[in-house]
Order: structure tokens, then C-alpha cells, then sequence
């Protein structure tokens, strides 16, 4: 273990901003990455699941 | 291996809920390794005696270039094997690739960059490797945004495929730029420029941050190529039955 202390940790010896920065923004897009699949998923999925519906209503009205 | 029929896969019909049914695996597999690989790289990991703390960046800086320049050649090697065999699923194995190629590119800029002010006293240089590295992330751009422009799919992945694999050209510049040209970046990682190498817990914590981040790109694109799948192949009966039985 290197840290004496948490506070010691966050300072990373006085590179804090940079080692932070480059952990935080990775964290954060790799995160928003995975959500905009997610939410892209779920669009695709309501969007084709719907038009799949009224195409079936229109045959089966046609039918009757 | 050889027991599972590798071309059953290649439709895009069967692929779908294999996709499906291997994410979790890969998505538990990355998580994992990234939390063994930043306790490693923050906690186990000693000191750097030149660059003293700040050279922990490297632990996301590495892998995101890694990541950056393989999932290039991947891109290009299906978009190759969509231009030769016309299979839908490469083309669109290619589509769902380049963002988050994209993501690794711009995150290994971004981080570089962060190194860079510390340690270089520059947050950017237009140096060979940088700017390979940058002309990389413009590829990426091209690629998706050749793609997004042609209405017609098969013109479209035709187009873009070219472009991955004329771009693939780039990628060996930019591994090899560090020792073509003079350059502030230093040599490969698993030598520091002191010439000493590097320390075993480092080199673990790398090699384990880059297999998180190769397991987090196979979810992802797997997760990413199954909305590509969707809309490709949505006046199928498949994928009629695939939505219309969830409702």
C-alpha cells in the first residue's frame, strides 16, 4: 500500500488534476457510452415494436 | 472450438440472440478486471521514481490507445470481409465498432493530454505520434459519417469499408512513430525512457486495465451491433416475431 491517508490518496503526490482528470472523463464517457446503447436499444425496440402492431392490426383488419 | 458451426453465426437472425446471450459475460468479465486492475494500479502499484504519482494515468492512457488502434483493424478487417463476401453482419460488425473506436481514440488524446501538461510542460505537441493519433480519431469520424450520408446501405458499407481499410495504413505510423521520428513521447510502455523495465506490479495492473477494456468493447459492440441488426433487418419476419412477442 503506498497512501499514508485518504487525503494523501486524492492528492496523487500533487498530480490530482491530471491523474483525476484522466480517470474521471474515461469513467464518465466509457458510463455514457453504455447508457446511449442502452437508450438506443430501448427507442429501436419501442419504435419497430410498434410499427410490427399496427402492421398487424391493418391485416387483420383487412381480413375481417 | 471446432464443434460450433461459425457460419451459422454469420446471419445476422442467429447472431442476434447469441449477442444477447454473451454481453453479461463480457460486461461481468470487464467489470471485474477493472476493479482488480485499478486496485492494483492505485494501491499496489508503487511509485514511479521520474514521474512520481502522475504516471498512474498511464494505467487508462495505455489501454484506451491500445484499445484505440485494435479495434481499428477489426473495423477494417470486417469491413474487408463485407466488401469480399458481401455478409450483412461485418458491415454492420464494422458500423457498430467505430464510436466507441472513436471513444478510446479521443479518450487516449484526452488523457495524453493530461499526462502531457505534468510531465511535458505542453498539453499538446503536432508531434508524429499525436498527430497520427489524431488523424486516427478523423478516420473514425470519416467512417461513421461517410456512412451516416449515403441512403442506400450497401453503397453505404461499400464507401465507408474503403475508408477503414485505406485508413488501416495509419495505424502501423502510429505504433511505430514513437521510433520513426523524433518525438516527446516516450518508447513503448513496457519500457520506460530510462531504459529500466518496467516494475511487475506496474506491468500487471497495464495488463489488466487493457483486457478490461477489450472486454468492455465486446459488450458494448455486441449490445451497439444488435441495435444496428434491428434496423437493418427490420421488415423481417424474425425480427417480427423477435419484438412482437415481448409485447
Amino acid at each position: 500500500m503506498n497512501w499514508g491517508s485518504a487525503s494523501e490518496f486524492f492528492a496523487m503526490g500533487g498530480y490530482a488534476f491530471y491523474v483525476w482528470g484522466s480517470y474521471g472523463v474515461t469513467a464518465l464517457f466509457l458510463a455514457l457510452e453504455v447508457v446511449f446503447v442502452i437508450l438506443r436499444k430501448r427507442t429501436i425496440t419501442q419504435r419497430l415494436g410498434r410499427r410490427i402492431r399496427m402492421r398487424i392490426e391493418v391485416n387483420n383488419e383487412a381480413q375481417t | 472450438m471446432s464443434g460450433i458451426n461459425w457460419f451459422k453465426y454469420s446471419s445476422p437472425a442467429r447472431f442476434y440472440p447469441l449477442a444477447g446471450k454473451l454481453i453479461p459475460y463480457f460486461a461481468a468479465l470487464a467489470a471485474v478486471l477493472t476493479v482488480i486492475g485499478l486496485y492494483l494500479g492505485l494501491f499496489v502499484a508503487p511509485t514511479d521514481f521520474k514521474q512520481g504519482e502522475g504516471y498512474r494515468i498511464m494505467f487508462v492512457h495505455v489501454p484506451a490507445a491500445w484499445m484505440s488502434m485494435f479495434i481499428y483493424v477489426v473495423m477494417a478487417i470486417y469491413a474487408g470481409l463485407g466488401l469480399v463476401f458481401n455478409t450483412r453482419l461485418s458491415s454492420l460488425m464494422a458500423t457498430a465498432l467505430a464510436p466507441t473506436g472513436a471513444l478510446f481514440t479521443f479518450l487516449a488524446l484526452w488523457t495524453g493530454s493530461l499526462w502531457g501538461k505534468p510531465m511535458w510542460g505542453t498539453w499538446w505537441v503536432w508531434d508524429a505520434r499525436l498527430t497520427s493519433e489524431l488523424i486516427l480519431l478523423f478516420l473514425y469520424i470519416g467512417f461513421m459519417s461517410l456512412k451516416a450520408s449515403i441512403d442506400d446501405p450497401r453503397r453505404a458499407a461499400r464507401a465507408s469499408g474503403l475508408l477503414a481499410i485505406i485508413g488501416v495504413i495509419n495505424v502501423p505510423i502510429i505504433y511505430k512513430s514513437v521510433e520513426w521520428w523524433n518525438t516527446l513521447h516516450q518508447g513503448a510502455s513496457i519500457t520506460f525512457s530510462s531504459g529500466t523495465s518496467m516494475e511487475a506490479t506496474m506491468l500487471a495492473s497495464l495488463i489488466v486495465m487493457i483486457f478490461a477494456f477489450w472486454m468492455y468493447t465486446i459488450a458494448v459492440v455486441l449490445a451497439r451491433v444488435r441495435c444496428e441488426i434491428l434496423e437493418a433487418e427490420r421488415d423481417t419476419e424474425w425480427v417480427a416475431a423477435e419484438l412482437g412477442k415481448s409485447q
